[in-house]
């Protein structure tokens, strides 16, 4: 390993050259989990001792958890010391250099999914420095960000810039003990994302763009904290929709959100990872822990999620409603069709007076997926007149998929309101059929009642990737009917 | 336009065409009547293309192609429309949604330019005035929380966006009042043209008062068993179908 490090260093000191969007060539780790490797990556990463103890506390925590089997999904066993856990993004030189290298199966996707010409490149993985365009528009967005006082950075830069903030807020909403996979996250992420919003801002623009095109490489162990301060507002997009690929098949991302009194925080995905072939081999494992701490009254943080990819989905988005007032939302649709498989809801815990929550779950199964929604509301004893509203409605395409719903009640509270309602429809020949006699084919049939189904849940996205998303439902259902 | 020639199908194995000549000309209304299980909305199924039939006999040309070779969604586009018994509802999918991308994709099959929104929108608002829905309707999902009339008047205001050279009606009168009925009798009869033919498929005679027909079938058990003019079916009104219609084979095809 040494020797690794000696490569790595002459490499780090070469400079930045686009900033947040390129990270310099690095090597990767070999296989294998200890002590030693959270030392390397935190080192790699010239970190403050206190982030090195806080990444070791995670890691011998980790130790001595067990791998959560509740979750509705089955996969074979994962060796965690056959995953490297410092895989650096490829170099310039191992990329395609041009539009006319990379696979036209590809291209024929971003082209359905309508993707604009100048991101199909740096999606497609072309070297970035062949991506002019990207590149100058990133530029611009920091700029404007930078004069709004808005910090937007990886988070390993922001260790650097800002470590007060990150030390205030890391690990504060989803505790670097809190579960299984949080624990591996905390011990090994990678790199992710930190945006802070100060006191009474509105954050001039949503964070989508930029990020899409820097969500290449995000590797395998992604960390994002957003702190909104007093009276600021951010809407964050996360993912994409054209599929994105990665040589790594286990993913465990963790994303906190802090919103302090009057901010409100809309995270929004669109999570299109590889979900493997037809027959189910391949694809990511996709384990998150995504939470938010609505600390202060009136505080909102409203959770977004179009899940499409990804072998296995385990990911329940949640809120922590603490201030009086406070608002917590999820609303997320879930497709899964082949061998995929998704265990995914969300949690919100009441805890402030006046809280009130709203859930709203589409999912979606075709093939012989399995699709789960599993939900907890908890009403605390002091969350007077809490309320909340919870929609979980299934659809199902043939008669070999699943799907199943898990609500956790718990309530504590006597003035409080809670409402469940639960559907479960399957798609219907007759539906395809009245829309083919009005000349519509079934391919479009079956997006149009899909997407009807997802409205509500569509009409939360940010405009522009409501109809990307609307698109991408559609391809990973072809064929699926008739 | 369209010649069904020995038309044979069963479902499961069970009979319930047996043998079904029909000739439509352009500009004809042709009313089909029976009893109840005698076929009449298997033959309407048949004609618009929907599964889960067994053609075991016989042929369909339309226009002379091979109308049975043909993909339901082509058949729509070639201008056959089925104005359904039971409308379905498609929830979170606004009627206006749907009616464009169904015109603009019959449109695009016949060569003309794809409307734009406010074309459309036009459009649209012009063809719903006479069938007293509001254009607020536009914007409900597709027949979701529609009542029975609502739901049938959405077929003709269908009907008369995608103007059709061959218009299947099943049984719209079930469930309208007699007001309802005028209006979508109404409906039917401004789009009568020489160029544009109807089958009528009803149980009872009183929707044929206000659409008048120049041609009406019995079918009883799976075929055509009698034909005449419009007097046919007062007389059925009088007679019932016992007389023409075997009572023997009438119980096996109900059983069907």
């Amino acid at each position: 390993m040494s020797s690794a490090i000696d490569q790595l260093e002459g490499l780090t000191t070469q400079e930045y050259k686009y900033g947040f969007v390129t990270d310099i060539d690095q090597e990767t780790l070999p296989p294998g989990l200890n002590e030693d490797t959270v030392r390397f990556i935190s080192a790699r990463k010239e970190e403050p001792q206190w982030l090195l103890e806080w990444r070791l506390k995670a890691f011998r925590n980790w130790q001595r958890m067990k791998e959560p089997d509740w979750p509705n999904v089955h996969y074979p066993p994962i060796d965690y010391q056959a995953i490297s856990y410092y895989a650096a993004p490829k170099s310039a030189d191992d990329r395609p250099k041009s539009l006319d290298e990379v696979d036209p199966e590809l291209l024929a996707t971003y082209e359905k999914l309508g993707i604009p010409l100048e991101e199909r490149a740096a999606l497609a993985g072309v070297a970035v420095d062949a991506v002019f365009d990207s590149v100058s528009v990133a530029t611009t967005f920091r700029e404007k960000l930078a004069d709004a006082g808005v910090i937007f950075m990886s988070i390993s830069e922001a260790v650097r810039e800002h470590p007060e903030l990150v030390r205030k807020y890391l690990g504060s909403v989803v505790p670097p003990t809190d579960n299984f996979f949080a624990s591996l996250n905390s011990a090994v992420y990678s790199d992710g994302s930190f945006v802070f919003i100060p006191k009474g801002v509105r954050c001039p623009m949503e964070l989508s763009t930029y990020f899409r095109i820097n969500a290449m490489n995000t590797g395998q162990f992604e960390r994002t904290l957003i702190v909104a301060e007093e009276g600021s507002y951010v809407s964050y997009l996360e993912g994409c929709t054209a599929p994105m690929r990665d040589q790594n098949q286990l993913h465990a991302a963790v994303v906190e959100l802090v919103a302090l009194d009057n901010a409100r925080i809309k995270y929004s995905t669109v999570q299109n990872w590889y979900p493997g072939d037809k027959d189910g081999n391949g694809g990511i494992y996709n384990f998150v822990t995504k939470r938010g701490a609505c600390r202060g009254r009136n505080s909102k943080i409203s959770w977004t999620q179009v899940e499409t990819g990804s072998a296995i989905t385990w990911k329940y988005p949640s809120c922590i409603l603490i201030g009086d007032n406070s608002v917590g939302e999820f609303y997320s649709v879930a497709v899964t069709n082949n061998h995929q498989q998704a265990d995914t809801g969300t949690k919100m815990i009441h805890i402030g007076r006046n809280t009130t929550s709203t859930i709203v779950s589409k999912g979606i199964s075709a093939g012989v997926s399995n699709n789960s929604y599993r939900g907890l509301v908890k009403i605390m004893p002091k969350a007077e007149g809490a309320r909340n509203f919870s929609q979980c409605d299934s659809m199902l395409m043939g008669d070999r998929c699943g799907a199943h719903t898990f609500p956790y009640l718990e309530v504590r509270n006597k003035s409080a309101q809670v409402e469940h309602e639960a559907t479960t429809s399957k798609i219907g020949e007759d539906q395809i059929f009245y829309l083919n006699q009005r000349g519509i084919e079934t391919e479009d049939a079956v997006s149009m009642i899909v997407n009807g189904f997802c409205k509500e849940v569509f009409r939360e996205l940010p405009m522009e990737f409501a109809v990307e998303a609307q698109k991408l439902l559609g391809v990973s259902l072809e064929g699926s009917v008739g | 336009m369209l010649q069904i020639r020995n038309l044979r199908v069963s479902v499961d194995g069970q009979k319930i065409l047996r043998g079904v000549n029909l000739d439509i000309q352009p500009g004809s209304l042709h009313a089909i009547m029976g009893p109840n299980g005698s076929g009449k909305s298997t033959l309407a199924s048949i004609l618009a293309g929907r599964d889960g039939y067994e053609i075991e006999a016989g042929s369909i040309t339309y226009h002379g192609q091979d109308l049975l070779e043909m993909d339901p969604e082509i058949r729509a586009r070639e201008g056959i429309f089925l104005a359904f018994q039971y409308p379905v509802e498609v929830p979170g999918v606004t009627t206006m949604y749907f009616m464009r991308e169904a015109l603009n994709a019959v449109r695009k099959h016949r060569g003309k330019e794809e409307l734009s929104a406010g074309d459309f929108l036009r459009l649209a608002r012009q063809k719903i005035k006479p069938l007293g829905m509001e254009a607020g309707m536009l914007k409900r999902a597709v027949n979701e929380g529609f009542s029975g009339g609502e739901k049938k008047r959405s077929e003709i205001f269908q009907m008369s966006m995608l103007e059709p050279t061959l218009g299947i009606l099943d049984e719209t009168d079930s469930g309208l009042d007699i007001d309802a009925l005028q209006v979508v009798a109404d409906g039917v009869n401004a789009l009568r043209s020489p160029d544009r033919a109807f089958v009528v498929i009803t149980h009872y005679q009183r929707l044929l008062n206000h659409i008048v027909p120049d041609y009406v079938h019995v079918l009883g058990d799976g075929r055509i068993v009698r034909s005449g003019d419009k007097t046919l079916a007062l007389e059925l009104e009088r007679r019932g179908y016992s007389w023409i219609v075997p009572a023997s084979g009438q119980a096996a095809a109900a059983g069907a």
